[in-house]
């Protein structure tokens, strides 16, 4: 079972991206689980959503205590949370951010995603969206594949920016 | 169809294919999203049943007690303060003999406010005639709620059926879903006493010391016929559907020394500390309730018994693991874990069967020193 973590502040579309991941691998033919962690939830504030990705059906509920990998959306987040808590030993790291950052122990990744999304003008409400454009992330490092991220992003958005968003994303890390 | 849905959206998409004549509901945190789903479906022209927006719970239960009598399918959904707020007309519904069918996605009650998982919820509405079913998977809320149809319309059953589903662990988690053609699954909505508009009569009028007791006593022969029904429904369901349910879902129970009872999803996440404590050479099983009401015969016997309650009965104990110390006569290890969506792991559970003292409870997390 492959466990992934999603870290993002309230409003940045982690449930979302969660959802996509979810649909995604799916798509591949595994199964997956995503679960949204709730709590007293607002915009700004930092969540976190879980996806469970496995070759059999998933019968657990809790949360990831030991991920296999954690995204963070928004590295201002590790300020105030550590994110790299349970993180297992060869775990990763996928950051959203133009560069790298110094003392992220793990092995560490980084995309622009905001970059991304701002080129496109993908935003909503004051927002680059983020969600759409970490699942071409996720498809470089091979989590799900290319063609069902593109299937996965259109089943839930009209617009093709988003796929487009995706692409762009798939060939701007570098694993 | 093969999909991917949260719990909530397979409830609505169960109840959009029973077409029901009716939907009155309200919304509530976490339910909303059943009833903003089923909503989307009227607006598209998917589903032409009559949606009633109500001003609250108790109006959305009489709305459908209304509907039900009046000769049509009815169902809604709510969740905890919005089944309590309800609580009168539930009663109704089942006194009336109205089989109308309810998703209730469980969380906890207030104060302090919290929206998360907990079963006290449709334990308060225990003893109201209601059928009861808690699920533990996103394609079981589906199939659960496409099967409460049939047994609560069954003319040996007519009462009402609650769907339990675990908030915000269940009711908001994505899993694949395979939606059904139901064909002729359900026959036609037929209720023997529905108000006939050609033919008017009194209905519920006053009923004396006499004959009171004869209508509670018709309720629970039609609670114990109700079991049958239950596997009539449950095995044309398989042979039509090809997934099978029982009253409880037991997992390496055969030939366990100890077995861990919970319900809903913490009921599936034990078969995954069940397969540790295994791999440890202790050999446990686990027994999922499904239903609560008609409470299935368990067969216990000779084992040590851990039983998880996502509730309490303030002043007894675990609902659960009284139920089972009275069906069975067996002391169990009553552990109540999981209150308020409490985080309780595969880990955890494996931990409360190790750790077993038969005959005594205990709260998970709770230091009484402190």
């Amino acid at each position: 079972m492959y466990e992934i973590r999603i870290h993002s502040r309230g409003g940045q579309g982690g449930v979302t991206a969660a959802r996509l991941l979810a649909l995604a691998a799916f798509r591949d033919g595994k199964y997956a689980t995503a679960c949204p962690f709730y709590g007293a939830e607002r915009r700004g504030a930092p969540v976190v959503s879980f996806v469970r990705i496995d070759a059999e059906p998933i019968k657990i509920y809790s949360q990831i205590h030991e991920p296999d990998l954690v995204i963070v959306l928004d590295t201002s987040i590790m300020d105030v949370v550590d994110v790299l808590q349970g993180l297992k030993g060869d775990g990763t790291v996928l950051l959203n951010s133009a560069h790298p950052l110094e003392g992220c122990g793990a092995s560490c990744l980084h995309v622009d995603l905001t970059g991304i999304a701002l080129a496109r003008d993908l935003v909503i409400a004051g927002s680059p969206i983020l969600n759409t454009p970490v699942l071409g992330a996720l498809a470089k490092m091979g989590i799900v594949t290319l063609p069902s991220v593109q299937e996965a992003i259109r089943e839930m958005f009209t617009d093709e920016r988003n796929v487009q968003a995706a692409e762009a994303a798939y060939g701007g890390l570098k694993v | 169809m093969l999909t991917i849905a949260t719990g909530n959206k397979a409830v609505a998409a169960a109840a959009k294919a029973a077409e029901p004549g009716v939907i009155a509901a309200y919304p509530i945190t976490p339910q909303t999203e059943i009833v903003e789903q089923i909503a989307e479906y009227i607006n598209a022209g998917d589903l032409a049943s009559q949606y009633i927006l109500v001003e609250s719970e108790h109006s959305a239960m009489a709305a459908c007690i209304g509907a039900s009598v009046g000769g049509v399918r009815t169902f809604t959904a709510t969740s905890s303060h919005g089944l309590l707020y309800m609580h009168e007309m539930v009663h109704w519904a089942a006194g009336a003999r109205l089989p109308i069918v309810m998703a209730n996605v469980n969380r906890a009650l207030g104060p302090g406010w919290n929206t998360w998982a907990e079963h006290t919820d449709a334990f308060s509405q225990r003893d109201t005639g209601w059928l009861q079913v808690f699920v533990s998977t996103v394609q079981e809320a589906y199939d659960a709620t496409l099967m409460a149809f049939k047994i609560a319309e069954d003319e040996r059953v007519l009462l009402p059926v609650m769907v339990n589903l675990d908030g915000f662990t269940l009711s908001h988690i994505m899993q694949s879903l395979e939606t059904v053609e139901i064909g002729d699954f359900l026959p036609p909505y037929h209720l023997p006493h529905a108000i006939d508009t050609e033919n008017p009569c009194v209905y519920g009028p006053m009923t004396g010391p006499n004959d009171h007791f004869r209508f509670r006593w018709d309720i629970e022969r039609s609670m114990r016929d109700a079991r049958g029904v239950i596997a009539e429904v449950e095995r044309e369901f398989a042979e039509r559907f090809g997934r099978s349910y029982a009253p409880t879902e037991d997992y390496r129970c055969d030939d366990a020394d100890v077995i861990v009872i919970a319900m809903g999803t913490l009921g599936k996440e034990a078969e995954v500390a069940v397969d540790r404590l295994r791999d440890d050479g202790i050999r446990a099983g686990s027994m999922r309730l499904r239903w609560f009401r008609p409470f299935p015969d368990l067969d216990l016997a000779g084992r040590e018994v851990v039983v998880i309650d996502r509730d309490y009965s303030f002043g007894f104990g675990g609902v659960i693991a009284g139920s089972v110390r009275a069906k069975t006569g067996i002391e169990p290890y009553s552990v109540i874990a999981g209150l308020g969506g409490q985080e309780v792991t595969y880990n955890d559970i494996a931990g409360f069967v190790r750790d077993r003292r038969p005959g005594e409870e205990t709260w998970f997390g709770v230091n009484e020193d402190v």
